[in-house]
């Protein structure tokens, strides 16, 4: 079972986000790290290769400044190799032009059995980027899984609606992306970061995959103008004396709630 | 210069169109003269109440036990490969409308934008508005070259109002055959039923995060919601350990809230959090933090241990039914 996992590396969540002024895209220039969001799909992956058997776990990843630091992490979980595409014209790229990146170093890496990504990327939320993916392979996916078992050539998924779930079976190969909740990932190991050292990252560029156009020319869109939002304002605040709850059954009387 | 022809992809519930499809089929019409509806399943269901909000076609094509987003995306490519194209298509930020609309995307070769909250016939273009960092900040977008554009809206965005339009006219279309990309089969549906009010219909909600410490004190949010004839909710932090099922989750990737009083017991207040609940006309919040962001937002924040301050209450509501 050979499976590969999206990793996007992206700016600290800890961190304030922040528009480039004249771009008005997100600064993504500092040290970027792996987002909690892809490590699910890392730690299914080894899982799901563990109960097959054999095979393994690769990684594809799009990034400005060849980073790989986030690859490194996934590659110290237990990933055995990783293709990065960076390339200074993927600047301004939209979630379609991202899709066909991803789809393309997939294909570099020969494909797999199983693609899985995370159901939305911390920073951009488009939540499309998966399922684009798919239709570009040409694959049969399943969006917002939260359990998955394989049986020999097919899965079986349990994927969240907004009611409830859904049982899916979907045969192989396919894409699927993964909820965050899905299983708890595993801490590299001291042996595994330093064994993810010498893990191989192949590194390429939009035009070595034949992807064009892409960056700001392969947009669709572009952005006309960045607004503050009004503000909501503060209201009341109090320390509990013991009797704060009185506070609230009074705010909750003039509301006419109670 | 209007819109020539709009889409709505609809969405229904128990076969009713829900409200986040009437908000759109209401923006929709404020667009264009020509508002059609694609729907999957039973068009003629719906054909009255989203005509009755100003659209005058209906697409519905069948899925069968196909997931919607690849079947329904393969119906949209047909309906416009024959030559009726729309301008704009307007899709709601659900699970469905998102994959729909990613599967377009490849077929047509065309951006998406998600997560807009507005939408604009602008002089140079179709123009969406999205909010970011929890919605400190509006980031408009124009969409560039020819249309079909595809754009996804939270709900809530917009308010719905009838127009007394006329049922609309019923289309049906056949779902192509899917080849290998069709793979994925739905085989049982499994509903996650919960009492009381609709989380996003609700006039109060009472929401509960990691605060509260552990599973078992969910009860204190439960209890107080039905005093108070609230719908529990609950933050992802709570949802991702597990002790209450997704249904439950406010933010940004759960359900988007506006009640009239909103109760956050045990949350921080992170952006993504508050991308669900900041449209609430009233904000509560008890947490022990003075620090915490919710604070912000809050008009009456109670700097306090949730295990003191919602046992009082719960005991202060009992005493006054
Ligand atoms: C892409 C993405 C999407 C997301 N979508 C969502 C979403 O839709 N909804 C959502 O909620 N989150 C979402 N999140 C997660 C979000 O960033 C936060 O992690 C989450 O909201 C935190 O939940 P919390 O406030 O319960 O927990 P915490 O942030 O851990 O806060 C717990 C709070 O409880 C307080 N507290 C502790 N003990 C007590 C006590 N005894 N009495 C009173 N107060 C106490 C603490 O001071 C603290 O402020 C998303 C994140 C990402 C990256
Ligand atoms: N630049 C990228 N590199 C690797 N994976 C990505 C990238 N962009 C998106 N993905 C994957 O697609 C998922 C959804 O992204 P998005 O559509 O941006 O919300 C992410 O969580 C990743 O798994």
């Amino acid at each position: 079972m050979n499976i590969i996992v999206c990793v996007k590396q992206i700016p600290d969540p800890a961190a304030p986000g922040a528009l480039n002024s004249d771009t008005h895209t997100l600064k993504r220039d500092g040290k970027l790290v792996i987002d909690d969001a892809d490590m699910y799909g890392v730690e299914m992956a080894l899982q799901l290769v563990d109960a097959a058997g054999g095979g393994e776990v690769s990684l594809v990843s799009m990034a400005p400044n060849g980073e790989t630091s986030g690859m490194r992490t996934a590659l110290a979980m237990g990933a055995a190799k990783g293709v990065l595409v960076s390339d200074p014209a993927l600047q301004g790229s939209d979630a379609l032009t991202t899709a066909k990146i991803l789809a393309a170093a997939i294909q570099r890496l020969g494909g797999a059995d199983l693609i899985i990504a995370a159901t939305e990327s911390s920073d951009g939320y488009t939540g499309t980027v998966p399922e684009q993916m798919a239709e570009v392979l040409g694959l049969p996916s399943v969006t917002f899984t939260k359990k998955i078992t394989i049986n020999g050539t097919a899965i079986q998924a349990s994927r969240q609606t907004e009611a409830g779930y859904d049982e899916v079976t979907c045969p192989l190969p396919a894409v699927i992306s993964v909820t965050a909740g899905v299983v708890e990932p595993r801490y590299p190991s001291f042996k595994g970061i330093m064994a993810a050292k010498n893990k191989p990252v192949e590194q390429v560029t939009a035009s070595d995959l034949g992807v064009l156009p892409v960056g700001w020319a392969g947009a669709g869109q572009k952005i006309s103008s960045v607004t503050q939002a009004e503000a909501r304002q503060a209201g009341e605040i109090i320390e509990d004396d013991g009797e704060a709850f009185n506070k609230i059954v009074g705010f909750l009387e003039n509301l006419k709630v109670i | 210069m209007a819109i020539k022809n709009v889409w709505v992809f609809a969405q229904t519930s128990d076969g009713v169109a829900t409200t986040a499809t009437l908000e759109l089929v209401t923006k929709a019409r404020s667009l264009s003269e020509n508002v059609s509806v694609f729907v999957s399943g039973d068009g003629a269901a719906i054909a009255a109440a989203v005509g009755d909000f100003g659209a005058t076609k209906v697409y519905a094509a069948n899925c069968g036990a196909n997931l919607p987003g690849v079947a329904m995306a393969s119906a949209m490519k047909s309906v416009i490969d024959a030559g009726e194209s729309p301008e704009l298509i307007m899709f709601p930020q659900s699970y469905e409308g998102r994959d729909t609309m990613a599967r377009l995307s490849v077929k047509l070769d065309k951006t998406v934008i998600t997560n807009n909250v507005d939408v604009e016939d602008a002089t140079d273009g179709v123009t969406v508005t999205t909010p970011i960092f929890g919605g400190n900040t509006l980031v408009t977008s124009t969409f560039t070259g020819s249309g079909p554009h595809l754009a996804a809206f939270r709900p809530k965005s917009f308010t719905p109002e009838a127009s007394g339009g006329a049922a609309a006219a019923v289309t049906a279309v056949v779902v192509p055959d899917l080849g290998v990309a069709g793979g994925a089969q739905v085989n049982a549906v499994h509903v996650e039923e919960t009492t009381g009010p609709k989380l996003d219909e609700a006039n109060v909600v009472v929401s509960g995060g990691r605060g509260l410490g552990e599973a078992d004190k969910y009860a204190m949010v439960e209890e107080l919601a039905k005093l108070l004839q609230a719908a529990p909710g609950a933050s992802r932090a709570i949802v991702d350990a597990g002790w209450v099922p997704y249904s439950y989750q406010v933010g940004q990737t759960g359900k988007v809230v506006k009640p009239s009083v909103y109760i956050a017991a045990g949350i921080s207040g992170a952006t993504q959090h508050m991308v669900g609940m900041k449209g609430s006309k009233n904000i509560i919040a008890i947490n022990k933090d003075k620090e915490a962001p919710i604070f912000g937002i809050a008009d009456l924040g109670i700097v306090g241990d949730v295990h003191k301050v919602l046992p009082k209450l719960i005991e202060a509501l009992k005493a006054r039914n």
